[in-house]
């Protein structure tokens, strides 16, 4: 197995997507001689070993995995949605499906990413990685 | 895995203590009222104990405070810290332990004030990529877990809460049981959702309680005061952390930790008599019924409807009430354990199971993230 070494002066891949979302964009780890993805961001491809990751841009298309309305007050934001997805390239993510109310999101679903702070978080939140439904 | 630990050790006290409402009362003290119980069963004292194991979500260094608290020097210890079945592993490693010499008498014990706290994760993270969309921890998970199962199997709402009748029933007929009043499917139907598909009656209760075992050497354990319930077998899995993490959210690693641990004890599932599983939510009986084998992937819906689990039924299941009506003090791993070895010394009343003579207790931590079991017998059972 490789060793991976920490590089002085750069950060860790956790602080690289975090990162790339406050420039709106969604990066994901590639193994190079693999191919294979991984979320969330590591040293290497958990269970396999490579370390070879290199930053891709995400598609930002992907299926419902699973899904579950959380109910909360009209005034605290109103109930929300968590769902995971599985992206195309392969990782499954937990994230929310906006743009559509809760209770008519279904499993099997195809839903497209869009980088931004959840509605209830204050102007200056860390952005995150949100699905809509698909042409909407 | 051979059956090499099998009938090598057995439990020879068990205790619980302030299971339900105790305010006023810390961890360490409804842990230690716990041990006194379990040493007079087991006709022991605290100088007998040479081995103790214990987690908590509220003390960092779990043995290091316990053996403090109760003056012990023991010369090992386990704190394995994964979730509801970490006392199933303790027992595991305690058995390990004790059939290498490292000790004799091992002391396993648990205590949680999560109810007249309200602090219910106490020192437990919410994962970073999960904290980022308010994700509540841990019910988010099972949430997730049970729509994966209704959309592949068409598992219903109805059938998860025949899982919380059929365990009031056995509560109702448990002294001590924190929940006994009627329930019907339609009164968990229309408790308040929770998280969908999970309405407030499909979830586990929250109370205090404490838990205490005594794990001795087989031939030391027949002269204690009790009848010794010997551990026949038993195995880990662990898988994940957080559910996000998970390949398959209706195969559970107890699909691993079930057949090693029937292996180790020699048994096939027709030998099983009683059954105690880690009821954290109604899907969780279903999927782990169906991952020890009970029934098939995707048939738990039907397989725990009509009653069959319940009082009377083909399968006995969470004889005490499990943690949806007994009690459920953060942890309940270590319940589903003291059920188990009450039901197989016997004499347990209305809810007795006859001629109780091997059982399984199963848990589950964190998000279906470990499994444990472990398979107990009587000594016609060596």
């Amino acid at each position: 197995m490789d060793i991976v070494d920490v590089a002085q002066g750069e950060v860790g891949p956790i602080a690289e997507f975090w990162s790339f979302l406050r420039e709106g964009r969604f990066m994901i780890q590639r193994s190079a001689s693999t191919g294979a993805c991984v979320f969330y961001p590591r040293i290497m491809i958990p269970g396999t070993g490579e370390s070879d990751l290199e930053w891709v841009e995400a598609a930002g298309r992907a299926t419902v995995y699973a899904n579950t309305m959380v109910p909360r007050p009209e005034e605290h934001g109103g109930a929300y949605s968590l769902a995971l997805v599985d992206l195309e390239e392969g990782p499954r993510m937990l994230t929310r499906i906006e743009g559509i109310a809760p209770e008519d999101i279904r499993i099997g679903m195809d839903v497209v990413a869009r980088v931004e702070r959840l509605r209830e978080d204050p102007e200056d939140a860390q952005p995150v990685v949100v699905f809509y439904p698909e042409n909407r | 895995m051979t059956e090499t630990l099998r009938g090598k050790t057995a439990v020879v006290g068990i205790g619980e203590s302030g299971l339900g409402k105790s305010p006023g009362w810390d961890p360490m003290e409804l842990m230690g009222s716990a041990v006194t119980r379990a040493l007079d069963d087991a006709g022991l004292e605290l100088a007998d104990i040479d081995g103790l194991c214990t987690s908590s979500f509220y003390h960092y260094f779990p043995t290091l405070s316990a053996a403090e608290y109760l003056g012990l020097r023991p010369k090992w210890s386990s704190a394995d810290s994964i979730g509801g079945p970490s006392f199933m592993n303790h027992l595991i490693h305690a058995a390990a332990a004790i059939d290498a010499g490292l000790c004799n008498n091992v002391l396993i014990c648990y205590g949680s004030h999560a109810r007249s706290s309200r602090n219910l994760n106490g020192n437990i993270e919410t994962p970073e990529f999960e904290k980022a969309y308010h994700y509540q921890v841990p019910i988010s998970g099972y949430a997730l877990a049970a729509s994966r199962h209704m959309h592949e199997y068409g598992t219903t709402r109805q059938q998860m809460a025949e899982v919380a009748v059929s365990a009031r029933k056995w509560g109702q007929l448990t002294p001590g049981a924190f929940a006994r009043d009627p329930l019907t499917v339609e009164d968990v139907l229309a408790s308040r959702m929770v998280q969908s598909p999970l309405s407030a009656l499909d979830c586990c209760l929250m109370t205090d309680g404490a838990t205490a075992m005594i794990v001795s050497r087989a031939d030391r354990a027949r002269d204690t005061r009790q009848s010794p319930i010997y551990f026949l077998g038993g195995a880990a899995a662990i898988w994940h952390r957080e559910i996000s993490q998970m390949e398959d959210l209706t195969v559970t690693p107890a699909s691993e930790s079930g057949p090693r641990a029937f292996q180790m004890a020699g048994i096939g599932l027709e030998d099983v008599d009683v059954v105690e599983l880690y009821d954290a939510f109604t899907i969780n009986t279903i999927l782990f019924l169906e991952d020890l084998g009970f029934c098939k992937k995707g048939e738990g819906g039907a397989f725990v409807s009509d009653g069959r689990i319940a009082p009377g039924g083909r399968l006995p299941v969470n004889t005490n009430g499990g943690g949806l009506s007994y009690g459920h003090p953060n942890m309940y791993g270590s319940l589903c354990m003291t059920e188990a070895i009450k039901q197989l010394r016997g004499g347990q009343g209305e809810r007795q199971v006859d001629d109780a003579q091997i059982a399984v207790a199963h848990g589950n931590g964190a998000c279906l993230s470990a499994q444990v079991t472990t398979v107990f017998g009587t000594a016609a059972t060596l």
